[in-house]
């Protein structure tokens, strides 16, 4: 039956989306304006082309983030899967062992690995004892795809985690019963059921590590500069330069969408063709 | 004696839908009263309007007297028993029987005393301190009918409280909340789609259909002297036929013409009849007023439930003697047991108005047919005579036409159903059951369609 | 079979060596007597002490916790009243509304940093209003926001809307019916939206880093400026506290959970 919603209750709504439009909306028109106009405000696609120069760092930005994204899913499968699988108390256990480092300081977290990728750190005095080394490890482009999947790491198990939950035993076993082998199975079976968990895992890591100037300063040094940092330079830099740096901004807000829609564009074909 | 609540005129439209259509109404205190329909009627949306969450378009809601539209929900001195309980989660039962006491600030001593007075009269003494979801659907009910009564309100309101529960339960719950309301002559009005719970229950009954009040009556004038076919087929099982009142107390329908006790009709005029299975006897062949042969018979535990099948007709009849499959019978009723009722629906025909647009082209509604040496000019405008045996039920994907189901009565042969779009009534005729109240759609016979240009049309 | 069996706990035990294994050698190293991060010389609580006595760190905890509650509370109020309007909208309606709500949420973090730094910026020269404690107040609570609505959201479309009537009906007045009734049925969600948006202000950097201005220092800012000069095993003996209570936190919630679950 059709209940009248009343029309006073919508309006709970106005404070929000006045907040909202002002400190959401607008802040993201101003990046649009000084995007496309220059310090005297006239329109222009200037800035766009002087970040031309920087096109390497770009480039550089998507390949360490797409390869973390990708050693992350490689890495969080398996886990989410065998927690699935665990006990009830187990899998609580599991949970709050892997968001507990979430909880805490990212740059804590980081500063812990530069202690131990340090040429005089842990890890080469551990291999010290082999005879290997000392490797350099610190200031890589290693080190920064590192730091991308240690810390974006949990962001991929957990929506695994969950939809494979919803995974009943009995669909692994009737496959098996139908003569899968395992491979077959995770083909075929597993890796279907899972895409919603892995389209949602390749956004929350993809996202926070292209657009990342924390990881590639602390563990990069200055040789592996990313899109994030060129941003911040152009806000917290020598130079204040909002028009660079909104051009970039803009860059990076389109190279995202752009990704992030091949790849679920990418997935919903794939997962037709597994329909079929 | 004056009437403790009165609807006047009340009409409500909620998102382009008239939900109420001019609902007037008087109840008088201490009566039982039930709002009787198929989902979709505007019962409960009525019984809201009471309640105060909602208030009508037009029309007036008093109570004693006194006009209470503009009066809140949380000053009227009714309470809800709610469809679904509405029972508050986080207290317990004695906490939610309270709930209305401890608002009126009265000592904790003599809400006390109402609380367990209340749970005794529902017999849940010994339940206080259990929590509600710890309850059954049974005792939950319970619980919500002490929480609405222990305020003492003026006029208790059920929507369809019992619908939850299974049918051993619904039964003891119908003879309870009778024996609860003769106790304290509250006035109750209690909402239902269930017939049969309202002719045990009710003081006085409103059949309510599209939004509009069918009849209004006790349920013994509601059963034997139904005011239409919707509610001779709504209230109790019928046989319902087309008929013509040929002039005052006589009519004739399958295939015979019978004295009857109406008259105002007019003459030759088209009718629906009824009359109950129960009312009907089987008789010698020679001896009734029609003869047929029992097509089916199934025992119903204290009569037999048989069809007959009568001059191309199919009778159900009640009796306690069994007649076999087959055998010759003879249907007697007396003019008392033939009631009359004016059509649901106006004539035989749809009659839609048209229009010529393009060269043998006619078009109505959204549709428009080919029609071969038309010869009329485009913008004529014509008058569409379409018989009810020319439109099909159809699944919507193959529809021309996505109608609404506004009523659907078995007449013995066919189902009559009316539909409605386009602000038009339709009325068609369907052998395939179909759910009242929903989309259903349906499929011209073009040719069928008989097209007489409009005189006024024809000059423009 | 016995195989299948073992590789599962093998992975496990790896992953975890791999999340904890920094974290692990921060808290160990806070008990170095000397400053070198690859030779433990001897054991001592001296970088506690001193961390305690660094003013910078301990002024920065202070705001941090300020604005993180203060942000929360806004956030968590507003964010409350918004989803009940959210819940009376039409599907429409709703869905531009939760989209606005997804912007925050899914924007790089940078990019609302630096939107709103340009926004503050742009307050500052207008009306010679400094970045600080309210920039910070204002950006916390945009990015807090969403977390209370999609916290409080669901609760309120489980509710069974004629409660609030039922309350009305039984004589409570439209504002008790909501504090009586609807409250304690949404109360688990406004508890957690207000939890999340405590820790996300509190974890936050990116978003504090742009919109802090120089007058008022947070902690995390603090941190990174700190991280930068690298030696300061001060770092090491915060890392292990934070992660000391982070631990007790999770593990009580995890416990008062659990006893809920049990309990129903």
């Amino acid at each position: 039956m059709g209940r009248k919603k009343s029309p006073l209750t919508a309006f709970l709504t106005v404070p929000y989306l006045v907040w909202m439009a002002i400190f959401v909306l607008v802040p993201l028109g101003m990046v649009l304006y000084f995007g496309f106009t220059t310090a005297e405000g006239q329109f222009t696609f200037q800035n766009f082309q002087s970040v031309l120069k920087y096109g390497d760092t770009f480039f550089k930005s998507i390949r360490l983030s797409l390869v973390a994204t990708v050693i992350c899913l490689v890495l969080a499968f398996p886990l989410g899967y065998i927690m699935s699988r665990m006990g009830e108390a187990g899998q609580r256990t599991m949970l709050l062992l892997i968001m507990l480092p979430m909880w805490m300081s990212f740059l804590l977290r980081t500063y812990g690995w530069m202690t131990l990728l340090e040429n005089e750190g842990l890890i080469n005095r551990f291999l010290e004892l082999f005879g290997i080394g000392p490797l350099s490890m610190i200031n890589t482009e290693g080190a920064v795809v590192l730091g991308m999947v240690y810390n974006y790491l949990p962001f991929m198990v957990l929506p695994l985690h969950s939809i494979m939950i919803k995974i009943d035993k009995s669909i692994i076993e009737a496959a098996e019963d139908l003569g899968a082998n395992g491979f077959y199975v995770l083909i075929k079976v597993l890796i279907p059921l899972s895409l919603p968990g892995i389209i949602t895992g390749i956004t929350m890591v993809f996202v926070p590590s292209v657009s990342t100037f924390v990881i590639s300063r602390m563990l990069g040094g200055g040789k592996n500069v990313l899109i994030g940092d060129l941003i911040e330079q152009q806000f917290l830099g020598t130079v204040y330069n909002p028009q660079a740096g909104s051009a970039m901004a803009i860059i990076l807000m389109v190279l995202i969408l752009v990704i992030m829609g091949i790849i679920n564009r990418f997935d919903s074909e794939e997962m037709e063709g597994m329909m079929v | 004696m004056n009437p403790i609540l009165e609807l006047k005129n009340i009409t409500l439209t909620l998102e382009d839908d008239r939900i109420l259509d001019n609902v007037s109404l008087s109840i008088e205190d201490g009566q039982f009263v039930t709002f009787l329909g198929p989902s979709g009627c505007g019962k409960t949306t009525t019984l809201r309007i009471i309640a105060g969450f909602l208030s009508p378009d037009q029309g007036d809601v008093s109570f004693n007297g006194e006009r209470i539209n503009d009066l809140p929900a949380y000053k009227r001195p009714v309470n809800t028993v709610f469809q679904r309980y509405a029972l508050f989660p986080h207290l317990n039962v004695f906490d939610n029987v309270a709930f209305g006491l401890k608002l009126k600030k009265l000592s904790k001593e003599e809400i006390r005393l109402r609380v367990m007075e209340m749970l005794e009269i529902v017999d849940l003494k010994g339940f206080e301190r259990r929590k509600v979801n710890r309850l059954s659907g049974g005792q939950q009910q319970r619980v919500a009918i002490a929480r609405a009564l222990v305020n003492q309100p003026k006029i208790l309101l059920l929507d369809e409280p019992l619908g939850a529960l299974d049918l051993k339960l619904r039964k003891d719950m119908q003879i309870e909340l009778m024996k609860i309301q003769k106790k304290l002559k509250t006035t109750f009005i209690y909402v239902t789609h269930d017939q049969e719970e309202a002719l045990t229950m009710s003081d006085m009954i409103v059949v309510m259909k599209d939004g509009e009040i069918q009849q209004i009556g006790r349920p013994e004038d509601i059963y034997n002297e139904p005011k239409n076919a919707f509610v001779a087929d709504f209230i109790g099982e019928s046989n319902i036929f087309d008929a013509v009142m040929e002039k005052d107390f006589e009519v004739s329908f399958c295939g015979g013409t019978f004295p009857c006790l109406d008259s105002g009709f007019g003459e030759h005029k088209p009718v629906d009849v009824v009359l109950r299975p129960e009312d009907i006897v089987l008789t010698e062949p020679k001896e009734g007023n029609l003869k047929g042969v029992v097509t089916n018979v199934v025992f119903k535990g204290v009569h037999y439930e048989m069809n007959v099948s009568c001059n191309g007709l199919d009778w159900v009849v009640h009796s306690t003697r069994l007649s076999p499959v087959g055998s010759e019978v003879g249907l007697s009723f007396t003019p008392d047991d033939i009631h009359i009722m004016k059509r649901l629906f106006d004539g035989d025909e749809n009659y839609i108005l048209g229009e010529v647009t393009d060269e043998n082209t006619v078009s109505f509604f959204d549709l428009s047919f080919e029609r071969e040496g038309l010869n009329l000019p485009v913008g004529t405008r014509v008058s569409l005579t379409i018989s009810p045996k020319s439109i099909e039920v159809v699944s919507i994907d193959r529809a021309d036409l996505k109608v609404y189901l506004e009523s659907l009565i078995y007449k013995g042969d066919y189902n009559e159903l009316i539909v409605y779009t386009h602000e038009e009534s339709l009325l068609l005729h369907s052998y395939l059951d179909q759910q009242v109240a929903t989309d259903i759609g349906i499929k011209f016979d073009f040719d069928a369609i008989t097209v007489t240009p409009l005189s006024g049309g024809q000059n423009g | 079979m016995r195989k299948a069996r073992f590789f599962p706990k093998i992975y496990i035990g790896l992953s975890l060596l791999f999340l904890y294994a920094p974290i692990f050698v921060l808290i160990a190293f806070s008990f170095n007597e000397s400053k070198s991060r690859a030779y433990f010389t001897g054991f001592t609580f001296k970088w506690y002490k001193e961390l305690v006595q660094n003013d910078a760190i301990m002024s920065a905890l202070f705001n941090s916790l300020l604005i993180a509650f203060l942000s929360s509370i806004i956030a968590t109020v507003m964010g409350t009243i918004a989803a009940i309007g959210i819940n009376s909208l039409g599907r429409r309606k709703r869905g531009f509304v939760m989209n606005l709500t997804y912007i925050p949420v899914l924007n790089p973090e940078i990019v609302t940093g630096i939107s709103m730094m340009l926004l503050f910026v742009f307050f500052k020269q207008l009306m010679d209003l400094p970045l600080g404690f309210y920039s910070l107040l204002i950006a916390h609570v945009t990015f807090c926001l969403p977390y209370p609505i999609l916290n409080v959201l669901p609760k309120l479309r489980q509710m069974d809307p004629s409660l609030y009537e039922a309350a009305l009906d039984l004589g409570c007045p439209p504002l008790q019916s909501f504090f009586k009734v609807v409250v304690p049925q949404i109360l688990s969600g406004i508890v957690s939206g207000f939890l999340m948006s405590f820790t996300y202000s509190l974890d936050d950097f990116v978003i504090t880093y742009f919109t802090s201005g120089s007058g008022f220092s947070m902690l995390p800012v603090t941190i990174y400026s700190m991280v930068r000069k690298k030696v300061n095993p001060q770092i090491n003996a915060l890392s292990a506290i934070i992660f000391l209570l982070v631990l007790a936190l999770l593990i009580g919630m995890n416990i008062a959970e659990a006893k809920k679950a049990k309990k129903e």
